[in-house]
């Protein structure tokens, strides 16, 4: 096993140790703290697809993420109400089939978002991808119906047929679990014809082009596969707070998935993880100490972009090895 | 007569006042090797890119296998069988030099889209990517990341890459720029053999290597053609005398 | 009347492009210039207005408070350059982008700090508290007209500054080709601080101007900011005529499109159904347009250095 392999195994079992400790110990918040780091890092695994391996810097995940979200808390919302969808669809509490609506939904939006801003590149691209997120966060807060400005709360939590998901370690292991899905998929794509297509692209699109790939479809196909990941964990983000709000949308919400990977590590399969730990145990700390731990949070992000690039998995793994 | 594999009929592009190219016509015959020649700010590069698919001509046709490829984009005319490589080396730095040929040979397969099976364990990505970095002899650097190669292994890493593609002709922009003499000698001998396989459009300064590969010479200057013909009717050409060979007889 | 309606909007457009014009010229002026995208932009929008909000309060003048929100609006673009941007400019643009990330955060933070959490309120000055009456028979508040003022007069100096000014010619210089005006014998290291500190003085008057209308808080410049990034790519980034342009095409489309499509609506729908349908489209009118202007033309509308 290379330290890469074992950096990366030993993150994945340190956040499942995380409420193991916390329930022996008697400190149950921790482990929904933990079931909030494993989505995070869900979202950032997704997002990781496309700014990792592709190089598309998305500053609008936070859509996709949002979608998700709302894909629960809306269909929870019309099962609640026993209101049917038009054409009759009835509304559903089950996870599955909400976790499928929520990436079929995320991955045509984002069909739509990157047919438009993968034309372009570099600056033009983050600033395309920003503003059709917030054209959404706009869009959820001015149309009333799912609450507008206020959210959507879910009453009670979606189920998952044959467990208990209002038991908070259930919960955790049905994000852990999608989690490790995730990080498979991530693993099994940076390694195929495909990530080595996308990759590619990253690093030099001209020599991409000129073996006779068009850069455009590889990117456009990447930016799909990572919406709907982290519109996946978008729904179960809404689960863990029984509430959507037009916050999941907003462009804080991008920038804090951007800040996940690189504090983690940018490409790397555990980077997210690592990141998510991090994040996640400093907001609840330092938020802890001070009301102002956004200060803080400032700062530390300010230095490791300035002088310790490579983020958590860069210092703990070493410089990534292509083969 | 053979057939011509690439035919371009009054190729022309202006940016603004200067005209890089002006009705630029000349063809590609099988098995040879066409060089194209010209002082610096001649409007070869602006030629290659046209032919390559960069840049769109504001006039002008290209024929290649009997076939009107104006309409397409760059990958659509490698796909076709249109392989080049560059003046200045482009790879993907971060891969291996087996990983950059492995790239050329999953597009040569048409496997882009498989989203699943690992490439490092894939004998049908890796094995005809070894064999094509043999033939440029580069075996033993496979699995150095491109970036720390040397100049004259990323020179030859574009070859390597260009051969995976298989193309049914050959764009070379400048094989030989800065290899050391030993080394132009090997591409040398290397390029005399691959005309068999497809024929070359070779763009190059090395004068020695264009006199002993070309079948026939081109001259460009300031955008147009001025001469065309083999290598001894170039050699005794007075308009290119003057124009671009004065200053070296 | 509702001609007097439709001036009035279009004048509110155009008063709303207009201060978008102040937040757009610096953020493509230091992008076309030194290539870096500067999401803090609208904390220094910030700035500006809690610069004024508070002078004003102190010295009871609301003109003191404007040449204050200039003077620390400038400064403090001048001090986070020379800290922070200044070893940006080689990195990629998710650098950039995470570094003035983490930079919104400390200025927010900073400011809640500051001034607490309350919002302060900024009067109009008595000069210009009137109105002015318009075809039709309604009024107009002269202080939006001045601001359409003042934007115009930013937008001249602009002009005269880049075409006629030896700071002008370097700043040109530099959108051509960076390595040259090194070779010029200029000294690159104040001129981007100049140029960055400029566009923050810019951004600082937009956030002082646009404090008297609305109200002073924490968090107010980052919805300008986006629309300001929607304007400059409409425009085509790096180009002051284009984000010129851009800012009040968004300006007058996003105003309108509020005004008219809820009435619009009403011809196809009940009345309250037109309204809420109406003014959630007109929330992403100004997108919709962006994605439209780059369909066609994916680099905006104006570009710069081609």
């Amino acid at each position: 096993m290379n330290r890469e392999t074992l950096t990366s195994a030993a993150l994945v079992l340190l956040l499942l140790g995380i409420p193991l400790a916390a329930m022996a110990t008697g400190h149950n918040f921790y482990v929904t703290l933990a079931s909030r780091m494993a989505i995070l890092a869900l979202a950032a695994v997704g997002l990781n697809i496309a700014l990792g391996l592709g190089g598309l810097v998305s500053f609008g995940h936070a859509a996709f993420f949002g979608i998700g979200g709302y894909a629960a808390g809306v269909l929870a919302w019309h099962a609640m109400m026993l209101q049917p969808f038009p054409l009759g669809l009835p509304g559903t509490k089950l996870m599955p089939v909400i976790w499928l609506v929520a990436m079929l939904a995320a991955g045509i939006v984002a069909a739509f978002i990157g047919a438009i801003s993968i034309r372009t590149s570099g600056v033009y691209f983050i600033m395309i991808t920003l503003a059709f997120a917030q054209m959404i966060y706009y869009f959820a807060i001015s149309f009333p119906s799912y609450g507008g400005e206020d959210g959507l709360s879910i009453s009670l939590r979606n189920a998952f047929p044959g467990v208990n998901t209002l038991d908070p370690f259930t919960f955790f292991l049905i994000c852990y679990l999608l989690l490790l899905a995730g990080l498979f998929l991530f693993f099994r794509l940076r390694d195929s014809r495909f990530g080595a297509a996308l990759q590619a692209a990253r690093q030099n699109e001209t020599r991409l082009a000129a073996v006779g790939v068009s850069p455009f479809g590889i990117r456009l196909a990447a930016f799909v596969i990572s919406a709907m990941v982290t519109a996946l964990a978008g729904a179960l983000y809404a689960d863990l707070n029984r509430f959507v709000a037009p916050s999941m949308l907003s462009w804080h919400m991008s920038g804090e998935l951007i800040v996940l990977i690189i504090l983690g590590g940018t490409g790397r399969l555990a980077g997210p993880v690592a990141g998510a730990i991090v994040f996640v145990l400093f907001e609840h700390w330092l938020g802890g100490i001070t009301e102002r731990w956004q200060l803080y949070l400032g700062l530390v992000l300010l230095g490791v972009v300035l002088f310790a690039r490579g983020g958590v998995v860069g210092l703990l793994a070493g410089k990534a090895r292509h083969g | 007569m053979a057939e011509p594999v690439l035919e371009l009929r009054d190729m022309s592009k202006a940016f603004g006042a200067l005209k890089a190219t002006d009705g630029v016509s000349l063809d590609l015959k099988p098995g040879e090797i066409h060089a194209l020649i010209g002082p610096n700010g001649a409007g070869k590069t602006t030629l290659i890119h046209q032919i390559a698919g960069s840049i769109r001509p504001d006039a002008g046709t290209i024929f290649f296998l009997g076939q009107d490829i104006g309409h397409l984009g760059v990958a659509g005319r490698v796909r076709l069988g249109l392989g080049r490589t560059f003046q200045i080396s482009s790879i993907a730095p971060e891969f291996s030099a087996l990983r950059n040929v492995m790239l050329a040979v999953q597009s040569q397969q048409g496997t882009s889209y498989r989203f699943w099976k690992p490439v490092l364990s894939d004998n049908s990505l890796v094995d005809p990517a070894m064999a094509m970095l043999e033939r440029a002899g580069l075996a033993e650097r496979a699995r150095v990341p491109a970036a720390e190669l040397s100049h004259g292994d990323k020179r030859r890493l574009e070859i390597a890459i260009a051969l995976a593609l298989e193309p049914k002709a050959f764009l070379l922009d400048e094989p030989m720029a800065g290899m050391d003499p030993e080394g132009s000698k090997g591409l040398t001998r290397f390029l005399d053999e691959l005309r068999a396989e497809a024929p070359i459009l070779l763009v190059e300064h090395d004068m020695d290597a264009v006199f002993a590969l070309a079948d026939r010479v081109s001259v460009l200057v300031y955008g147009r053609m001025i001469a065309s013909g083999t290598v001894s009717e170039i050699r005794a050409d007075a308009n290119v005398r003057r124009a671009y060979l004065g200053d070296e007889s | 009347m509702q001609t007097a309606l439709l001036i009035e909007q279009l004048l509110n457009g155009l008063q709303f492009g207009v201060m978008l014009f102040l937040m757009a010229a610096g953020l493509t002026l230091v992008f076309g210039v030194m290539g870096l995208i500067n999401l803090a932009h609208g904390s220094l929008y910030m700035v500006g207005a809690f610069a004024c909000a508070a002078v004003a309060a102190a010295t009871g003048s609301f003109w003191l408070g404007l040449i204050a929100s200039l003077a620390a609006a400038a400064a403090a673009g001048a001090i986070v350059e020379m800290t922070v941007i200044r070893r940006l400019y080689e990195r990629d643009h998710l650098d950039q982008v995470l570094a003035t990330f983490a930079l919104i955060l400390i200025f927010s933070e900073g400011m809640r700090w500051l001034f607490g959490s309350f919002p302060l309120y900024l009067n109009i000055p008595s000069l210009l508290s009137g109105s002015v009456p318009l075809p039709g028979g309604s009024q107009y508040p002269l202080y939006r007209l001045a601001i359409i003022g003042v934007g115009v007069a930013v937008a001249v100096f602009l002009w005269l500054l880049i075409s006629r000014t030896r700071l002008g010619m370097r700043i040109r210089a530099g959108e051509a080709d960076r390595e040259m005006i090194g070779a010029l014998g200029v000294d690159i290291r104040s001129l981007y601080t100049i140029i960055f500190a400029l566009g923050a003085a810019l951004a600082g008057l937009a956030g002082a101007l646009v404090g008297a209308l609305q109200s002073v808080q924490v968090g107010m410049g980052e919805p300008v900011l986006i629309l300001a990034f929607v304007v400059i790519v409409i425009g085509g980034i790096g180009s002051i005529k284009g984000a010129l342009i851009g800012a009040v095409l968004v300006g007058v489309v996003d105003t309108m499109g509020r005004f008219l499509l809820p009435r619009a609506m009403e011809l196809v729908l009940d009345a309250s159904r037109a309204n809420t349908v109406g003014a959630a489209i007109a929330s992403m009118l100004i997108y919709v347009l962006m994605a439209l202007i780059l369909a066609v033309r994916p680099r905006g509308l104006f570009v710069a250095n081609a």
